[in-house]
């Protein structure tokens, strides 16, 4: 292949200038909390907002009669969502400073928000919380706090916006700062972080704020900018799960011609060459000859790279398998604990509902067996003896797989701790399921 | 385990990347005729050099196609061909022309007659009779505000049509790929991508670009803004003086539909200067298909467009 350069050298990093990398950040609220208003600043003043973006934004704000411009605009692309102004659906939003690349998934705050929120908060290394000063800690907030901490979106913040409406009272920030710590005893929260901002004032969202003085922490951007994530994938425990055989079949090139590498991402450990590797189902052994790319043989592979093993020995290895490492396999099983956010708004989940799994590379039937309790998503009850699920409601199941999984509780790795469920008539994604502890 | 590397980070086209290459193995496992749009533009040019890496050292296991509106550039077409020799791919060409000459479309008049909108039935109808089940496409959410909302594997009814308010829920990087015969899934590997990111992965890789993405002299009018090549396919007016100007290309869509840019640029180095300075964005500053409306673009995403 020509000028493949750059595409074997990931490790080694690309000249001697720190590289920036990709923060994804998922925001929860609505309009009332000022969501748009705080990306509409993050964008503008990042310069990810252009000026015919804008221009369209003044003529339909004008022609709609508003005296302001409303910067929901700039997210709000549907036409439904313009005529109607709400939110329908996740908008992807992509803005970058000299340290990060940041992709936004912006979730509307009322309808289908369930929903949503699980979508966007399944790829996040960040999750921003807003809270409106004015009403403290709703209903709401406690609800995104906890989605956010059942998809284990490693760092949390909880900003506190509209400052400039309580006249930056720091006793106001506190008082809502306490109330969110106690509730979050509850929940599972790795990193947690208080920001007091005004987003239509700019207050601590890119410049430190002169109004807040008594704040200490760095504004919002910085955090972003320097939040750590390096930590958050899983290093320790090797999970490759096989995507693709790749075999050239090439008769005229005799290196070619025995070539069989098994393509995939890396979803969890560090490869290298030499490693010794188990290979499940089969439960045998081998190592690891290469790591190919297109741009050469690498020295390590870790998540999320994408690349090519070849093995030492002839196994007979396919699509669904999975490499690990002998010493440390994972889950093997037809018994499935999980969490289940349901998504369906034709369907309802029951015990007994078949449908399909796609967990990594690998799709199974299932039957639910059990359904244990539906999850109070605003109090935490746990609601026992019920016999369904209905749309963006939260559940503890067991399926029964027609097939094993090899798959860790999702605490430990999101990639193959978390799986989706197929309707097996409609074809559509009707839940997303996150293992849990405890086989 | 001895963490002999660094922190273990990946830069931010490391991790596009991987992320595209993963998206594509998907398809290439799970669907059993797909096919990847190729214009020769920039966009499409990484998506091809995305697939090739893929697969490597195999070929790329499916072909590619073209929707050629019969209005696009020369030096675009004969990239198209030059490329597709080396990566020993299949070419589909679908022609909007011959779609014309069957009477499944007509050709539009008047001032602003393009055959963009056109290119969606000769689409579709080649989706059709090829009974492909996975179309890759290039489309960024970057782009436009209807595309920023719409799933890497997004779903198209047996008509080919696009429901905005009833898309399959993504999770992970776990993709719903089931559908029922006459049904498609377009497949989107550059859904993370910025513009600015694909200019620093065509640098960083070497890849080669058709040379009107560069400074080059060519004779053109104004039009609404716009500077638009002079060629036989746009009816110009009195008022549209042609003249020469130093010119390159931000996108590369047909010739009647297609601005271009006054720009010095001559190297990718300084098209990347310019492309990260600019205040404009590139569908609004050289396409005229998007100027119709607020949703043009929903419009015909909705219709079956790219």
């Amino acid at each position: 292949m020509p000028n493949s350069t750059g595409t074997g050298s990931p490790v080694a990093g690309h000249g001697s200038a720190r590289h920036t990398d990709i923060l994804r950040l998922a925001t929860a609220g609505s309009v009332d909390d000022g969501k748009s208003t705080l990306i509409g600043r993050l964008l503008y003043d990042s310069k990810a907002i252009f000026e015919d973006q804008l221009a369209a934004v003044e003529r339909t704000s004008r022609a709609r009669g508003e005296d302001y411009t409303n910067l929901a605009l700039l997210t709000d692309g549907l036409r439904a969502e313009r005529e109607q102004g709400i939110t329908i659906d996740v908008a992807y939003r992509y803005f970058a400073t000299p340290r990060r690349k940041f992709i936004i998934a912006d979730t509307p705050g009322h309808i289908q928000y369930t929903r949503n929120m699980v979508t966007g908060a399944s790829t996040a290394d960040l999750a921003i919380i807003l809270v409106d000063a004015r009403n403290g800690l709703t209903e709401q907030s406690r609800r995104h706090a906890f989605l956010a901490t059942l998809l284990r979106v490693p760092h949390l913040v909880l900003a506190v916006n509209k400052m400039d409406l309580v006249a930056y009272d720091q006793a106001v920030f506190e008082d809502i700062c306490d109330e969110f710590s106690a509730f979050a005893t509850k929940l599972d929260i790795g990193d947690l972080t208080f920001v007091p901002i005004s987003a239509l004032h700019g207050d601590n969202v890119v410049q430190r704020s002169e109004n807040m003085t008594w704040h200490d922490g760095p504004p919002l951007l910085r955090h972003l900018e320097h939040v750590h994530i390096a930590s958050d994938r899983n290093l320790i425990d090797v999970r490759f799960p096989v995507q693709y055989v790749i075999r050239p079949h090439q008769a005229t090139d005799p290196e070619l011609h025995d070539y069989r590498g098994y393509a995939g991402q890396v979803a969890g450990g560090v490869l290298k060459p030499g490693d010794e590797v188990m290979h499940l189902p089969s439960g045998m052994s081998t190592q690891i000859s290469r790591i190919d790319t297109a741009g050469g043989p690498v020295e390590e592979a870790f998540p999320p790279m994408s690349v090519t093993l070849v093995l030492a020995d002839d196994v007979d290895i396919s699509r669904g398998d999975m490499v690990c490492r002998p010493h440390n396999q994972p889950m093997v099983t037809q018994d499935v604990e999980a969490m289940v956010c349901w998504m369906s708004d034709s369907a309802t989940l029951t015990p007994r509902s078949r449908v399909i799994v796609k967990h990594t590379t690998r799709t199974v039937k299932a039957l639910v067996r059990d359904l244990h309790y539906r999850l109070d998503v605003n109090t935490l009850h746990r609601e026992e003896g019920i016999d369904r699920l209905g749309l963006n409601e939260i559940g503890r199941v067991t399926l029964r797989l027609t097939q094993p999984l090899f798959c860790d509780p999702y605490s430990r790795n999101r990639q193959t701790g978390g799986l989706i469920l197929i309707d097996e008539a409609t074809n559509g994604t009707v839940g997303a399921a996150m293992i849990t502890e405890g086989h | 385990m001895p963490l002999t590397h660094s922190d273990y980070t990946l830069s931010q086209l490391d991790v596009l990347e991987a992320e595209s290459i993963h998206v594509i193995r998907e398809v290439a496992a799970e669907f059993e005729r797909p096919v990847l749009l190729f214009s020769g533009g920039k966009d499409s040019i990484v998506m091809l050099a995305l697939a090739e890496r893929a697969f490597w050292p195999a070929r790329i296991p499916f072909p590619v196609m073209h929707v050629d509106t019969g209005h696009n550039f020369p030096e675009v077409i004969e990239f198209r061909d030059r490329r597709v020799a080396e990566t020993g791919v299949r070419l589909e060409v679908a022609s909007v022309q011959e779609s014309i000459d069957a009477g499944r479309v007509a050709e539009e008049t008047g001032r602003w007659a393009s055959r963009n909108r056109l290119q969606t039935v000769t689409l579709l109808d080649a989706i059709a009779d090829h009974r492909f089940d996975a179309v890759f496409g290039g489309a960024r959410r970057d782009e436009e505000k209807a595309r920023a909302k719409e799933r890497v594997f997004s779903f198209r009814d047996e008509f080919g049509q696009w429901d905005p308010k009833n898309q399959r829920p993504e999770l992970w990087n776990i993709y719903n790929t089931r559908i029922r015969m006459g049904e498609h899934i377009r497949v989107f590997p550059l859904s993370n991508w910025t513009e600015l990111d694909v200019w620093q992965y065509i640098a960083r890789e070497g890849l080669e670009i058709p040379s009107i993405y560069f400074a080059h002299p060519r004779s053109v009018f104004e039009r609404d803004g716009m500077l638009l090549a002079d060629n036989p396919y746009i009816p110009r007016g009195e008022d549209e003086p042609v003249f020469q100007a130093t010119v390159r290309y931000r996108t590369v869509g047909d010739m009647t539909c297609t601005g271009a840019v006054e720009s010095a640029a001559a190297q990718i180095d300084d098209v990347i200067a310019e492309i990260a300075a600019t205040r404009i964005t590139e569908r609004g500053q050289t396409r005229a298909d998007d100027r119709t409306s607020e949703a043009a673009m929903e419009d015909r995403k909705r219709e079956g467009y790219f």
